[in-house]
């Protein structure tokens, strides 16, 4: 068939005796968004990865057109018109260039001249951006702007390849809803140019929106296809598992005595002041747009920087941390987000990880770790969280992407706390993974606090038993989570996104 | 990944080295039988006292993820004060060491607040620290050496001379089954090797400073006190150093300008041959010390082959060259991303 632009037969890859790949069969169509959805460690990103050219594959082929395509480098998948735009943003970036540079990076990589004519760079990358409708001055350092906005230049310096097949990793995951709404508009654009596109997203808003069909993977294999209209969602959901999901259904317990009350809190200079109360015995989702605020509140509780205004109070004490390890010693915990960031030691085993902020708990006279007691612990968390992993002494890094994050959320729940933060628990997790990580989180809440920080309205109603909305780094609304209505939050999520700041928070150190 | 069963490149990596130096071991001592003797080995040992001394050092602050270049220089400068403080102000052994370790504790500090709180970037500020104090250490003597009878600027001799007990320092043999065999350098070098392992490997302060190493900024939301960890590190290896520094002056009982000149090289490659010893990949206090008596093996080896002085520099440059492929091209890691 001509018009099937992607053809991948009999894929297979394995990492030592680790079989990621066990026969991928795929079509990529053009002129369609195909969406990818699979558990973690599905195999989806070592699919990603051998078609842009990373890994080479064991055996298997790939066909572009009618020609076959074995990149062997990043660069040759790119010449071949495979264009990838990475998950990580700073990945596909260089941030001490300026954003003309960036955009017209692959060019300058590709040879040509010695010496670079500025004016014409610049001049053609303002082209660039302007073809993907971003409005920026192209000199400035790439450094100096906000998050999502290097997330729209790798995209845009993706399509400057005049790209046969795009793929797209989890594009959304740092974007707030106008940028997404962008970026949709010109997926759907690319589209309807004839274009390939392969969207991977746990996002369930994002795939209901773009998605001409969806394919499911699990264990290294297509799952399942749906193309016919209207899409079966649940059914690629129980293709990706392997088995159905069931319904979440809250049941709110009495909450108890007030834990946290904050009054006349002023985040920022000119944000209008907030008054919150967390219960013991609660679990409070905040929901809001990238930059509406909730990290900022975290900071603030967290000691990462200060209320402009405003009382916080502990179980009626004051509390003002001067930094993570006063709170801590307060009792008021956070997990953060961008766990590889903000959370995972990268060169430690999976107790050595869990136990990092309380080793002193671990460690006998001369504050040697007793490895023993670190262990019993470690031991009990992972059956606690249901971490799938062969031992506690595993590295952190060969456990997937939601095991990891059991860990990073397992490390805050190993010792009592009054207030628990955790700021986007469900980030980069499969919906099996989401909904152990929340059912735990809500059988642990007993004698506690609970803030959930989430962007995402559908993980809140997961997990909470009252959703509070920020907008412009204040409380917007409060919601018991009892035949809510989801209208009427996402009106408040989106009362002003004119002022919101777009994406410039990134993380609670920034 | 997940294998349990260790392939060739595994033992390859783990074990590699080890079996090199043992494979050097034996070639040696057939070519050359002397080289298996007490002594042979024991004059290995004293070699490297002193520069594994500073490699330790250096070894404290990789763990989180800086590096020391000014540990020579503050070896060489605790060299000349102790002779200054013993031969021309005349003051005893004990103010000499106590004011050696003092200065390399704060040159450690200094370094540690320009890093940490003025943000210069470690190799900068640490290799801006080594110019300063080797042009520091010489200005009161006006580029002279030190030693007993040296002629003072202002006119007259020095009178001081080094202490019988603090050139015990450098050069008291213990008796170990041979008279008068294992000098005091050499129990000095294996206590603080023992001291330094046993605290990065075991203790909670060790395991939080891999943590800096490896995510400072997830090990700071842990509540870890990153800063104040980076400058004991700092702290450790110029007292270190300054140490390393007293036992040199200890040695050659003057305050020679003109010494010490391969100390800051031949020790950062030590802490670098020992990220490959065990296949360890990272900065640890036992690769560091197996690295630095690998060099001295090597080098007392070809001593013993008469091979020339000159090609010292070369065989060492080689040997790193080789562990560092070992650590980072083997393990197929991409290592810590700097050094």
């Amino acid at each position: 068939m001509a018009d099937q632009s992607i053809r991948i037969t009999g894929l297979t890859k394995a990492f030592g005796r680790n079989q990621v790949l066990r026969g991928v069969d795929l079509a990529i169509p053009a002129g369609q968004v195909t969406v990818l959805m699979g558990a973690n460690g599905a195999g989806k990103s070592t699919l990603v990865k051998i078609l842009c050219g990373v890994h080479g594959a064991d055996a298997g082929r790939v066909t572009l057109g009618d020609v076959p395509f074995a990149p062997v480098s990043p660069a040759a998948a790119l010449r071949a018109g495979v264009v990838t735009v990475h998950q990580n943003i700073n990945d596909g970036v260089v941030p001490d260039l300026d954003v003309a540079s960036n955009l017209m990076l692959d060019e300058l990589a590709e040879g040509g001249r010695t010496f670079i004519n500025r004016r014409a760079l610049r001049a053609r990358a303002r082209e660039i951006a302007a073809a993907v409708g971003l409005d920026l001055d192209v000199t400035r350092p790439l450094a100096g702007i906000a998050l999502a906005e290097r997330q729209l230049v790798s995209i845009a310096r993706a399509m400057s390849h005049r790209p046969r097949l795009l793929i797209l990793d989890e594009p959304t995951s740092s974007l707030s809803t106008a940028e997404t709404d962008r970026l949709f508009a010109l997926i759907e654009r690319l589209r309807d140019e004839g274009v390939a596109i392969l969207y991977i997203s746990h996002r369930m808003s994002d795939i209901r929106r773009l998605a001409d069909r969806i394919v499911s993977m699990r264990d290294g294999a297509i799952s399942g296809v749906f193309d016919a209209a209207p899409l079966d969602y649940s059914g690629a959901v129980r293709a990706m598992l392997g088995h159905e999901i069931t319904e979440v259904d809250v049941t709110i317990p009495a909450p108890g005595a007030p834990v946290l009350a904050m009054q006349g809190v002023v985040l920022r200079q000119g944000a209008r002041r907030f008054d919150l109360t967390c219960h013991e015995n609660e679990v409070i989702a905040i929901t809001g747009l990238v930059g509406a605020g909730k990290s900022a509140l975290a900071a603030a509780l967290f000691g990462l920087g200060a209320a402009v205004e405003g009382q916080v109070s502990l179980d009626g004490r004051r509390h003002a941390p001067k930094g993570p390890a006063d709170a801590i010693a307060a009792g008021v915990f956070l997990a953060a987000k961008d766990r590889l960031i903000n959370a995972v030691i990268a060169d430690f085993d999976i107790s050595r990880n869990l136990t990092l902020p309380f080793l002193r708990r671990h460690a006998g006279p001369l504050h040697w770790v007793r490895r023993g007691s670190e262990l019993a612990r470690t031991r009990a968390m992972i059956a606690m969280m249901g971490v799938v992993c062969q031992s506690p002494r595993d590295g952190i890094l060969t456990l997937s992407g939601g095991n990891q994050q059991k860990v990073m959320v397992a490390r805050w729940m190993a010792e009592d706390c009054r207030l628990l933060i955790l700021d986007e628990p469900f980030q980069g997790v499969d919906i099996q993974a989401r909904r152990d990580i929340g059912r735990r989180i809500r059988d642990s809440a007993a004698r506690r606090a609970t803030i959930v920080l989430c962007a995402e309205i559908d993980e809140a109603l997961e997990v909470a038993d009252r959703i509070v909305v920020m907008s412009e780094h204040s409380i917007v609304g409060s919601h018991r989570n009892e035949n809510i209505n989801v209208a009427a939050i996402m009106a408040e999520v989106v009362e002003a996104p004119h002022h919101a700041r777009l994406g410039a928070e990134g993380n609670p150190t920034a | 990944m997940t294998a349990r069963r260790l392939s060739l490149v595994d033992l390859a990596i783990r074990y590699g080295f080890l079996l090199l130096m043992a494979g050097l071991i034996v070639y040696f001592s057939i070519v050359a039988p002397a080289f298996l003797s007490p002594q042979s080995a024991v004059f290995v040992f004293q070699s490297v006292a002193i520069t594994g001394i500073l490699a330790l050092g250096v070894t404290a602050t990789l763990v989180v993820g800086g590096f020391d270049l000014s540990i020579g220089a503050v070896a060489t400068s605790a060299l000349m004060l102790s002779a200054y403080v013993m031969v021309i102000w005349e003051m005893s052994a004990g103010v000499a060491v106590a004011l050696c370790l003092l200065m390399g504790a704060t040159v450690g500090l200094l370094n540690g607040i320009l890093i940490v709180k003025l943000r210069v970037p470690d190799l900068l500020a640490t290799l801006g620290m080594m110019f300063l104090l080797v042009g520091l250490q010489r200005i009161p003597t006006e580029g002279n050496s030190i030693s007993t009878g040296m002629a003072l600027p202002g006119g007259g001799a020095a009178q001081g001379t080094f202490s019988p007990a603090f050139l015990m320092l450098g050069r008291h043999r213990l008796d170990f089954f041979v008279e008068n065999l294992v000098p005091l350098s050499v129990v000095f070098l294996l206590a603080i090797a023992v001291v330094v392992w046993l605290f990065l490997e075991f203790t909670r302060h060790g395991r939080l400073m891999y943590a800096i190493g490896s995510n400072a900024q997830a090990a700071g939301l842990a509540g870890v006190n990153v800063n104040r960890y980076k400058i004991v590190a700092y702290m450790i290896s110029g007292t270190l150093a300054s140490f390393g520094g007293i036992l040199l002056a200890a040695r050659l009982g003057r305050g020679d300008v003109a010494s010490g000149n391969n100390l800051l090289l031949d020790s950062v490659a030590a802490a670098l041959i020992g990220y490959a010893v065990l296949g360890a990949s990272k900065p640890n206090a036992f690769g560091t010390a197996v690295g630095a008596v690998f060099v001295g093996i090597l080098l007392q080896g070809l001593t013993m082959l008469n091979a020339p002085y000159y090609t010292q520099d070369f065989v060492k440059g080689a040997v790193l060259v080789v562990a560092l492929v070992f650590t980072f091209a083997l393990s197929g890691r991409n290592g810590r991303g700097r050094v």
